[in-house]
């Protein structure tokens, strides 16, 4: 029974009745703006996820070549790294392709360690070949190699060394050749029993987000950072420069010698410790500001709701996110 | 079994679009390497061979001609190797076989050699010219003969004048696909647009000889070019998404051929195109797909191109598009799609400029062919700038400032539209 129709987006056969076309999955409730040269579906609208796991965002086929482009509608599969959340411990993170990007080169790795947890969050730069590797590999390795480090009983400052190291050899070991070397940000934390231990390379940051006390724990590795720090721009000015974004250490085979910044620092109360990637920080560069939008929720929610800000900023980038809560007994 | 070439393809475009671009351009080189096979084995791919001479009674003024031709043809089948099945037909108001008598083709041996060629030495010219009918001969002949190489040259002298243009067309559409067909005009009495359309769609070349003389190393060359072919029917297919519209596909070296009329739908979103015979060598075809405009970021595969012998992919190649608000990236145009864009309008002009000239419309030929003077020079087209010296005095040469010439030689004018379509390489550090 029923009367025939078409799918007003592909065209198949369907009955009236039926709220989705068998043949493209999408709404027969909507019809495509005709005429108007675009995609039907909302591909990447901030209302991501509306088509079902594993289909494609143009047109829902969840028919893919082996190259990742739907055989219907051309458009690249979504990573599976688009959107990624996790929990570990107290902490969680959340890291998102951005409205404006095709990849995330982003990564992010958490777990819970001895007497507390640890995170690394990597950018991977994007004019180098494969950043999604490089940031993908810098941080499993660092992760796996700090907790490694940790449990063996190192110091968190020796433990998140020894880290970042082996996280250089990896990354340097991607490397075809020194003109082919793919590159990307690091930034790990360890929060246990005797305070907060931070390691850097590159323009990924950690803060500590505390009321009043809130403040940043990274000097970024970057032309802007120089720049400020030789007092030929401001802060604002180096902000809005083209060269920005340029950084002057990275983890790869090009980097030449890589000078890890260590520091440690032992709470005075409660709070936050953020760690974030500058498709976040791009658009909440103070400490002050992150405190004053960090919303009073679960890890997984706060980090959810700051990547949903930096998406609705624009999400020029990809933005990642891990949120490590401190309570009382992490201060000092 | 036949050895094939390896065959590559190569895509060169910008991929990136800005907000709401929808037209996306790819120059897709198609190589193939290897020896061809055959030649000094004797194991290639089958192959068999179809010479067509004009016999009309113009051919013997001057006499040269005739006797030129049948040198030409005797020089073609000295370069067949043995084993090639080949006739020599001969084409007047109808179609004749020369060689051998039987409507058959037969293989190449010293004796079959010989014969043809003694066959050749006793032909006479006389009564008109109806190609379509030395086509249709030529399409019985390669019917025994369906797989392999199949090569035919066609030499004429003159206009199509005992057959309608319906005629030949419809003789045209029988034998597509059936050969290739190599066509050459001698003397200035042909028909450039008339035997470029008998070219084209049989996917051979076309070519001016001017001087009777030079025929027979042109045969020799068509022909070992032929021999050199290791592969029959090779096809360009070509993926296209759902709601996007393939705006073109032409070929753009060695010569500018359009192929989007040519298409063969094989699915709902794919058809193939047909690039005929290959040997070693490398051509170009530039795509042009219009796509769905998409958000800024993503990115989706505007066009898969796969290189089809039969039913295997011996090659294939994706021409993507991505959105972006980067101005500094989706302006930049790809240097290989903008020279073949201008290989393109250089041959259009002079088609076009040439016709206005013949027209008496002095004005759009002046420029038309001045334009054409400026695209050759920017694009170091040194043969067709050449060319065009003989029909237009060039004032600037930058900038196209031409005026055309009071008295033209009939010949330079031929050659000049006939070269029209042949393209050169970007220049080196371009592409």
């Amino acid at each position: 029974m029923g009367a025939q129709e078409s799918c007003p987006w592909c065209g198949s056969e369907v009955f009236a009745g039926e709220a989705f076309c068998e043949a493209c999955g999408r709404s027969l409730a909507e019809a495509p703006a005709v005429g108007d040269g675009r995609f039907p579906a909302g591909a990447s609208s901030p209302e991501r996820g509306a088509a079902p796991a594993g289909a494609c965002a143009g047109c829902g086929s969840t028919v893919f070549s082996e190259d990742g482009y739907c055989e219907r509608c051309g458009l690249l599969r979504p990573g599976d790294r688009d959107h990624v959340e996790t929990e570990a411990g107290a902490a969680a993170g959340v890291t998102d392709r951005g409205l404006r990007h095709s990849r995330n080169e982003d990564a992010m790795a958490l777990a819970a360690v001895t007497g507390g947890v640890a995170a690394v969050v990597c950018d991977g730069v994007s004019s180098s070949p494969l950043p999604q590797a490089a940031s993908r590999t810098a941080a499993d390795t660092g992760l796996a190699a700090l907790a490694e480090r940790l449990e063996a009983g190192d110091d968190p400052e020796k433990a998140t060394r020894a880290a970042l190291g082996r996280a250089v050899e990896a990354v340097t070991a991607l490397a075809g050749s020194p003109n082919d070397a793919p590159a990307c940000t690091y930034v790990s934390a360890y929060a246990g029993p005797s305070g907060v231990t931070v390691g850097w390379v590159g323009d990924s940051r950690a803060y500590w987000l505390a009321g009043q006390a809130s403040r940043r724990l990274t000097t970024d590795d970057s032309w802007a950072a120089e720049m400020v720090a030789h007092g030929v721009l401001t802060e604002a000015e180096a902000r809005v420069h083209p060269n920005a974004h340029a950084i002057v250490a990275w983890l790869g085979a090009d980097a030449g010698e890589i000078e890890p910044h260590v520091t440690t620092f032992v709470p005075e109360g409660p709070g936050t410790l953020l760690l974030c990637s500058d498709g976040l920080w791009n658009y909440y560069p103070e400490a002050a500001a992150l405190t004053a939008v960090l919303p009073d929720a679960d890890p997984l929610t706060a980090a959810r709701h700051l990547v949903r800000l930096a998406l609705e900023a624009g999400g020029r980038d990809n933005i990642t996110v891990v949120v490590i809560p401190l309570t009382q007994e992490h201060a000092a | 079994m036949t050895e094939q070439p390896e065959f590559s393809i190569r895509i060169d475009q910008n991929k990136y679009l800005p907000q709401g671009g929808q037209e996306v351009h790819a120059i897709v080189t198609v190589e193939s390497t290897g020896a061809p096979v055959g030649v000094a084995t004797g194991t290639g791919a089958s192959a068999a061979e179809v010479i067509i001479i004009d016999t009309s009674g113009s051919m013997d003024y001057p006499r040269n001609k005739m006797t030129s031709a049948v040198k030409a043809a005797q020089a073609a089948v000295d370069t067949l190797r043995d084993g090639v099945n080949f006739a020599v037909v001969s084409g007047s108001s109808r179609a004749k076989m020369v060689y051998p008598q039987a409507e058959e083709l037969v293989p190449a041996n010293a004796q079959t050699r010989a014969e043809a060629k003694a066959a050749l030495s006793r032909l006479k010219a006389t009564g008109g010219t109806a190609m379509g009918a030395w086509l249709t001969l030529a399409g019985r002949l390669f019917a025994g003969h369906p797989d392999g190489i199949r090569h035919a040259i066609l030499l004429t002298d003159g206009k199509n004048q005992h057959e309608s243009p319906e005629q030949l067309d419809a003789a045209i559409a029988q034998v597509v696909g059936r050969f290739v067909c190599d066509c050459r005009g001698v003397g200035t009495d042909w028909e450039v647009a008339e035997l470029r359309k008998v070219a084209s769609a049989l996917l051979g070349s076309l070519d001016m000889v001017a001087s009777p003389e030079a025929l027979e190393a042109d045969f020799r060359a068509m022909t070992e070019a032929a021999m050199g072919k290791a592969v029959a029917d090779v096809a360009l297919r070509v993926w296209t998404p759902q709601f996007a519209k393939l705006r073109f596909v032409k070929q753009v070296l060695p010569t500018v051929e359009d192929l989007t009329g040519r298409r063969t739908d094989v699915d709902e979103r794919s058809g193939d195109y047909p690039l005929g015979a290959w040997g070693s060598e490398s051509r170009d075809y530039h795509i042009c797909v219009e796509v769905p405009a998409g958000e800024v970021g993503r990115e989706m595969r505007a066009a898969w191109v796969k290189l089809m012998l039969g039913d295997q992919v011996v090659a294939s190649g994706n021409v993507l598009a991505e959105w972006t608000d980067d101005e500094a990236q989706s302006t930049r145009i790809n240097p290989k799609v903008a020279h073949y864009t201008g290989q393109a309008e250089l041959a259009e002009n002079i088609q076009v400029g040439l016709q206005a000239r013949k027209d008496g419309d002095l004005d759009t030929a002046t420029a038309r062919l001045g334009r054409a003077v400026a695209l050759a020079h920017q694009s170091g087209n040194e043969a067709i700038a050449s060319l065009l010296g003989k029909v237009v005095d060039v004032d600037d040469p930058a900038t196209g400032r031409v005026r055309l010439k009071k008295d033209v030689d009939k010949a330079d004018e031929m050659s000049l539209d006939t070269r029209s379509t042949k393209t050169v390489r970007t220049r080196r550090g371009e592409g």
